[in-house]
């Protein structure tokens, strides 16, 4: 079973909608044993990184998602869920899970008409293959509503990136955990594409991924 | 780089469409669901829902409304009309309303704007303004006020310094329709549109009068707007969502094309 991890993070029930549709079946828990037998885990959110890390330590959530991770269970990281699995955050100068070497950066113009939030649809620009991005042609675009964004320590963690005022990272991943600072689940048919894909992956990044990654870099 | 946000404005009433929009296909009225699918799949960014006769009693039934349009669409849609409270945007939201639009009672009462924006975040939170071209007083400053009640009250305000209060008070989106375009399929009013959207850092949705795509186009490349509203021009089948988005292309204005 799917399981979406709820722990009052914005509207989750968005991201079922759409496993739903696409024929995924899924379980919204904020149960921290719930996480340990499922066979592959959703970690969506919106809002604040404080309150988000508070909630997750709270309820224990948080030690549930590092141990699934390490048992190599497939997690797909959404939105406020592709940041708080990074180091830390510079919104509230929070510590969070520390899953990928890096920190999540809020967006810094000089030119005011790029506004912020970032809302909107947006195409990206794929760095190194990944099974989850498989198929995404470059003008596909998907759904973005942010202010801030993750960047990795390491290029390697980067999977794609996105261009407002300049390339920001918008896909990360490390081992059996892949993220994503847009919302598949409001992203029309290529987000659609992108969760049953998820649904398929068995965690692992093939050897051929990996070598044709290091071609294009 | 970020796509201009073409969203298409459904009126609707006790979750059923509103009877003024008449559709070519038949069908489809009343059926305010099966027309929010057809404009998901072709190609609009974003819905927004106007619930035109929004009172406590029949709010039940917007939001089993709401919660059937999320089943069917995975783009964001916001629903306005009738908000009061922090939980009657609460209660939209968990229903599958990505945002939700606030108008009259943020104007009669304008912490409800923070109060909404604390609750749901400011990106979930759009003030949606009517405005009035006037004549310049010392109160308005732009010649623009603000309206409520479909334009028939004025209020005093001067429409810039509302939407600068507005993205103040937590408002993640400005909707700026102008009630003297409205229904006159002549064009958007871009010196309004242009005045809030240069004066605010938060994305402004350019509303009412939409009659060509050359209109689109002006709120973009004139109005500056990040997003623009259009209601009959696609309700009564002149025009489909794609062939506004192509007809931006051409014109050089970053459309999602590919849906």
């Amino acid at each position: 079973m799917l399981a979406i991890i709820d722990y009052g993070a914005g509207n989750i029930g968005s991201v079922q909608r759409a496993c739903t549709e696409t024929g995924i079946q899924s379980v919204i828990t904020p149960n921290p044993a719930d996480l340990k037998k499922a066979e592959r885990i959703i970690f969506p959110g919106v809002g604040a990184a404080p309150t988000a890390m508070e909630n997750l330590i709270r309820t224990g959530l948080g030690e549930a998602i590092k141990e699934v991770f390490a048992a190599g269970v497939p997690i797909l990281g959404i939105c406020l869920g592709a940041q708080v699995v990074l180091d830390s955050s510079e919104e509230g100068d929070t510590p969070c899970l520390g899953l990928i070497a890096g920190k999540t950066v809020r967006f810094k113009f000089q030119d005011k008409s790029l506004k912020i939030p970032h809302i909107g649809w947006n195409s990206v620009k794929i760095t190194q293959p990944h099974p989850l991005l498989e198929g995404i042609d470059k003008q596909d675009e998907f759904y973005f509503v942010h202010s801030y964004y993750p960047q990795p320590a390491r290029k390697e963690n980067i999977y794609a990136v996105s261009d407002y005022g300049g390339d920001f990272c918008c896909a990360i991943g490390y081992k059996n955990l892949f993220a994503v600072q847009f919302h598949p689940e409001k992203s029309g048919r290529f987000g659609l594409q992108m969760l049953q894909r998820f649904a398929r992956w068995d965690g692992k990044i093939p050897p051929e991924s990996k070598k044709r990654g290091k071609q294009i870099c | 780089m970020l796509s201009k946000r073409l969203i298409v404005c459904l009126d609707v009433r006790e979750g059923k469409l509103a009877k003024s929009i008449k559709f070519v296909d038949t069908k489809d009225i009343g059926d305010p669901v099966a027309k929010a699918r057809q404009y998901y799949e072709d190609g609009a960014d974003e819905l927004v829902f106007y619930d035109i006769n929004a009172s406590r009693a029949n709010r039940d039934i917007t939001l089993k409304f709401v919660e059937a349009v999320a089943a069917q669409i995975f783009i964001p849609f916001s629903v306005g009309g009738g908000i009061r409270s922090v939980e009657d945007a609460t209660k939209l939201r968990l229903a599958g309303a990505e945002k939700v639009n606030v108008n009259s009672a943020a104007v009669k009462r304008k912490e409800l704007i923070s109060e909404i924006s604390c609750a749901i975040g400011a990106q979930s939170t759009v003030l949606s303004m009517d405005v009035k071209k006037t004549t310049r007083t010392k109160e308005i400053p732009s010649d623009y006020e603000i309206v409520i009640n479909d334009g028939t009250i004025n209020t005093g305000m001067d429409a810039i310094e509302w939407a600068k209060t507005g993205e103040k008070l937590g408002a993640g989106e400005l909707v700026v329709n102008s009630i003297d375009a409205d229904g006159t399929k002549n064009g958007y009013e871009l010196t309004l549109t242009r005045m809030i959207a240069d004066s605010v850092g938060i994305p402004v949705i350019a509303s009412g009068g939409a009659g060509k795509p050359e209109h689109l186009y002006e709120a973009f490349a004139i109005g500056h707007a990040d997003a623009a509203l259009v209601a009959s021009i696609v309700h009564y089948g002149e025009y489909t969502c794609r062939q506004l988005k192509d007809y931006l292309h051409s014109r050089g204005i970053k459309v999602r094309t590919k849906f």
